[in-house]
Order: structure tokens, then C-alpha cells, then sequence
């Protein structure tokens, strides 16, 4: 199966597998496809507390949205090392997406609330209406 | 002593009585210890030697005993110090001498001609013992400053003969007495300013070199610390508090500067550039947090490095960024409608993110709760080693988080000035930034007061 580069994705590495083991579903397809399901998608970790830190946010700013707790999906342990060559740094959670785009980690999505470019993201995903 | 008292009850109008007072080396701190309860035995009317006035010397005397270029003054009792700047005829040369008041010795100074021998006292007649006619600095003697006087020298030796003519004319010896002895005591007072500024002098000098030493020391502490390969914790939070304390007087400074900028009216483009300054100065306060935090974490987290006001009112290892914007509220006006809404905004995120890095801490910390006791605990905790290494594996994970939250709470904390800073005009961020280092100013001010408060 080939990756193909997406607009919201930007560019990624492909994955490259032998036939022995084809995998059911790419991990960042996957990942993709999850994230554009919901106008906020949060992949975290139940033990996680930054992940817990991130969802109080949203929650503080009305926002509800919709957590995918990667040590109870099946597929999980991939998604996080998808996650975290996507990153391109550890560790993979929390990370955030808001209207299918990738936000980035607790850095990137404190950095873009205090400028001030995260509530128009949501407005224009639909999550947030003022 | 006894031929002291002897002398004392003599009548003989020609005795009268030397003394000299030498101060003792290694006695300088300890003249209460002189004999001067000895003096008291002479049973003289008007012993000039007062205990008190010894024993005040010490103290009251703003001299270091240690500088030999000292003139202590007292009342009624005058020492000449070792080599005083205006001292000519010292009893004593070099720096050893004896303070013994028991004695009375007639020592023989470069200035003297005359010396008498041990225990020879001759009175005054109505006049206490104090003769320091060798020293430069004569007594409070009236009569032995009158016999100076009509001797017309400052020292020497005490005649004999001057004692019938300071008997034969009482009136004007009142008067004489009087100018005497205030031109004695003006020119000590003159003396002891002297010595005061010289000592003041001197201080500050040593203050500037300690200063200088400090600014070394905290840049080789620098050097100490990119040094460490292994660092240990105590090393790496030393050489924190050691690189904050040199980023704060940087700060003092900068922030002067922008003070002084500010009141003068300067134009935006230099203030531009002062401003500018200032705020990568702070970038480089969170660079250290940093370095800092991996170092160190709990160091940063119990607030050490900052004085207990500071302490007290600190969120996550430093200011909260929300409190600052509530304190800058009035300061900035005037501002535009776009610009108070984004301070607005920028607020409220701020307060926001507080909240959330907020629960996630207490989520931290119920996490480490119920990690460390989840293994059993008490009476029936059983002995199984792997149980516990395990739960403590995981504590330690959760540990790890901790530096984490640090990082994201200084990344809010710069990332709120920034804002603050494009929102603002040049003018507005200058005065954002003096009132945001005054009201730290004023917390670690308020600390030390704190601590210095007299307590019962």
C-alpha cells in the first residue's frame, strides 16, 4: 500500500513493509482518517497527564473533543510510532488536530492559543461558535 | 599600687602625675580588661580615668582596632592611637605597646626629652592624674593644657615650676581653661572625622573589589558548570542560583536603562532597540530555566533561587502570566479598541492554559498517589521486592512528566511577554516592562523587609 501525500499532511515518509507483514490499515492513514472524523481530535494516553492537562483546555474553552486513548486501541503501539516520526520527537501524545490539520503537541497548541490563531481554527472547524 | 596611693595622699603641691597609656597589640579588643579599678584606689578627687569611658572604647569607637591609624577619643580620657596620621610623638612606635594604666611610665618618645622614673607622680594640685603630655594629643587636663599653652607647645614635658603660676592667677585660668579645651576638643573632633572618612574610604574600595570578585566568581561558576559532564544535583542547582543572580543584575540594569529612556523622552527607535533588548534578555532567563530544569527539576520546582515572597506567590516554577496582565491593567492606557481586545484575549488564554498545565499537575500528582500505593502498604505489605521495584519503576516515569510541565509552564510564560510585546506599541511595551520589573522589585523588597522585621 502507498502513502500519499495529502494537504493536511504535508509530506511524510512512506512506510515500507514486506508482504509477510502487510499490516490491515497504514497507522497514519488510520491516524488521518480518525482525525478528520471530528473537528478536535486528541490522540493521548489514559496514563498520560500532559494529555489530561490538554483535554482540560479544550474543555476549558468549550470545546469537546474527541480523545482516541491509544493504549486501548488494538493498533495503538503503531499509531504511536506514526505519531512519533510525525513529530519528528517524542513523546507521541498528546497531539492535536483541529479540522483534520495537524496542530502539533502541548507546545504547539499553548504557542498558537496565547497568539491568539487557535480560537479562529476552531471557529472555522466549527468546534468553537461565539 | 601601693606607691600610687602614696603619691595620692601626699600633699606635696610639686607631684603630679604621668601617665601613659599604651595600647597594648594584642590587647585592642580587650581594654575593658585594663586595671582601671586600680585607678579608682588612688582616692584622688578628680581621676580623670573613668572605667566607664575605657571600657566605652571599644564599642563606641567606629575605628577598627585592627587599623593601627586610629584615634580614639574619649570623655575625659584621651588614647593616642599607634602612628595616628597626625601623630608625630607617639609614646608608643611601631605597633606594639601596652595599654597598662596600672603603671604609670614615663616612656621615652622621639619628642621628649624628659622621663621620669617608674612610679614618680607628681599631683596637680586640684587636678586629676592625666598627663599625656608625651603624646601628641594631650589630656583633657586643664591645668596640663594650660601649662601647654604657656608653654606654648602641644607636648612636653610637664614643669614643675608651672605649677605656682596656674595657682597665682585663678582668673584667668577659668577662661584659659575654657579655650583650651576647645581647641582640644575641636581638634579632636577633627581627628576622629579623619579617621571616619578615611575608613569609609577604605570600605568602599573593598566593596568595589568584592563586587568585582562576584562577577568573576559567577562567570567561572559558568565555566564550572558547562564543565560537568556527570553534574550532580546540588552542583547544577548552585550554578543556577549562581547564573540567575548574574542574569538579575543584568536585568536591574537594562531595565535602568529603559527607565532612563522612558523619562527622557526618547525617541521610538532607540526605545525600540532597548526594548528589544530587554526582551531577549528574558529569552535568555528562560534558556537557564532550561538548562536549569533538566539539571535539576525539583530545584526549580521549590522556588529556591527566588526570595520567599516570590516563593510564596509562584506557580510552576515561576510568575503566573495571567497575574502579570491583571497587574499591567491601568498602566498601559491608552490603548486602542484592537489592542484591548487582544490584551483581553490574550489574558483569558493565558488564564486558560494556567488552568489546564493546573489539572494536569494534580493529575500528576493523585497518579503518583495511587502508583506508590498500589503496592500493599502497613502491616500486611508483603515482602515481594519485584511488586515494589515495579511500582517505583512506574513512579519514576510519572516523575519524568514533571520536567515536562516545567518546560510548557515557562514556554507559557515567554510566549505571554511575547504576545504582550506585539500587541503593544514601543512606548506601551517600555512601560509594560518597568512596571512588570518594579512590582517583582517590589516582592523580593518586600521579602527582605520580612525578614529583617524585628522580632520579640
Amino acid at each position: 500500500m502507498h502513502c500519499q501525500t495529502t494537504g493536511s499532511w504535508g509530506s511524510y515518509m512512506p512506510t515500507t513493509r514486506t508482504a509477510a507483514t502487510v499490516v490491515v490499515g497504514d497507522p497514519l492513514e488510520r491516524i488521518e482518517r480518525l482525525a478528520s472524523e471530528n473537528a478536535v481530535v486528541i490522540f493521548s494516553m489514559s496514563s498520560c497527564c500532559m494529555c489530561h492537562a490538554v483535554k482540560r483546555l479544550f474543555c476549558g474553552m468549550g470545546v469537546n473533543p474527541s480523545v482516541i486513548e491509544l493504549d486501548q486501541d488494538p493498533r495503538g503501539r503503531d499509531m504511536e510510532k506514526a505519531l512519533i516520526r510525525l513529530l519528528g520527537a517524542s513523546p507521541a501524545v498528546p497531539v492535536v488536530f483541529v479540522g483534520g490539520k495537524l496542530v502539533g503537541a502541548m507546545d504547539r497548541v499553548m504557542a498558537s492559543h496565547i497568539n491568539g490563531t487557535l480560537v479562529p481554527l476552531l471557529k472555522q472547524a466549527g468546534a468553537l461558535w461565539l | 599600687m601601693q606607691s600610687f596611693k602614696a603619691a595620692a595622699t601626699t600633699t606635696n603641691q610639686d607631684m603630679f602625675c604621668h601617665s601613659s597609656f599604651f595600647l597594648r597589640g594584642d590587647d585592642c579588643n580587650s581594654r575593658h580588661q585594663t586595671h582601671f579599678p586600680d585607678l579608682g584606689e588612688l582616692d584622688h578627687p578628680a581621676v580623670a580615668f573613668h572605667h566607664d569611658d575605657a571600657v566605652d572604647l571599644s564599642p563606641s569607637s567606629i575605628f577598627s582596632s585592627k587599623s593601627s591609624n586610629v584615634a580614639v577619643a574619649a570623655n575625659d580620657l584621651h588614647y593616642s592611637a599607634l602612628n595616628t596620621s597626625i601623630g608625630a610623638t607617639e609614646m608608643v612606635s611601631g605597633g606594639t605597646g601596652c595599654l597598662n594604666t596600672g603603671q604609670f611610665m614615663y616612656q621615652k618618645g622621639p619628642a621628649f626629652g624628659v622621663s621620669l622614673g617608674n612610679g614618680h607622680i607628681e599631683n596637680w594640685a586640684d587636678s586629676g592624674l592625666a598627663d599625656k603630655s608625651q603624646q601628641t594629643d594631650t589630656s583633657t587636663d586643664i591645668d596640663t593644657d594650660y601649662k601647654n599653652q604657656l608653654h606654648g607647645v602641644q607636648h612636653g614635658p610637664m614643669k614643675v615650676d608651672s605649677v605656682d603660676q596656674s595657682k597665682s592667677k585663678c582668673g584667668d585660668l577659668k577662661m584659659l581653661r575654657r579655650l583650651a579645651q576647645n581647641r582640644e576638643a575641636a581638634r579632636k573632633s577633627r581627628l576622629r572625622k579623619k579617621a571616619y572618612v578615611q575608613q569609609l574610604e577604605n570600605s568602599r574600595l573593598k566593596l568595589t573589589e568584592m563586587e568585582q570578585e562576584l562577577q568573576r566568581a559567577r562567570q567561572q561558576s559558568c565555566f564550572i558548570r558547562t564543565g560537568l559532564s556527570d553534574s550532580v544535583m546540588g552542583n547544577a542547582a548552585l550554578a543556577f542560583d549562581m547564573e540567575y543572580g548574574g542574569w538579575l543584575d543584568e536585568h536591574q540594569r537594562l531595565i535602568n536603562d529603559l527607565r532612563l529612556a522612558v523619562n527622557s523622552h526618547m525617541g521610538d527607535n532607540e526605545l525600540c532597540i532597548l526594548v528589544a533588548g530587554v526582551m531577549a534578555h528574558y529569552d535568555e532567563v528562560f534558556r537557564l530555566k532550561s538548562i536549569g530544569t533538566k539539571a535539576d527539576v525539583f530545584h526549580m520546582l521549590s522556588g529556591m533561587w527566588k526570595t520567599p515572597a516570590e516563593r510564596c506567590f509562584m506557580w510552576l516554577g515561576g510568575f503566573r502570566s495571567s497575574e502579570l496582565l491583571k497587574i499591567l491593567g491601568n498602566h498601559l492606557e491608552p490603548l486602542t479598541e484592537q489592542q484591548l481586545m487582544g490584551i483581553c484575549n490574550l489574558q483569558q488564554s493565558s488564564q486558560q492554559a494556567e488552568d489546564a498545565l493546573s489539572q494536569g499537575m494534580e493529575a500528576l500528582q493523585q497518579s503518583l498517589v495511587d502508583t506508590l500505593s498500589s503496592a500493599c502498604l502497613g502491616p500486611t505489605a508483603s515482602g515481594n521486592v519485584a511488586d515494589y521495584m515495579g511500582q517505583m519503576a512506574i513512579a519514576m516515569g510519572k516523575l519524568a512528566t514533571l520536567e515536562n510541565f516545567l518546560h510548557q509552564a515557562d514556554l507559557l510564560r515567554q510566549q505571554t511577554l511575547q504576545q504582550m510585546h506585539r500587541i503593544l506599541t514601543t512606548r506601551q511595551a517600555a512601560r509594560a516592562l518597568l512596571v512588570i520589573s518594579d512590582y517583582t522589585s517590589r516582592l523580593r523588597a518586600l521579602s527582605s523587609l520580612w525578614l529583617a522585621r524585628p522580632r520579640n
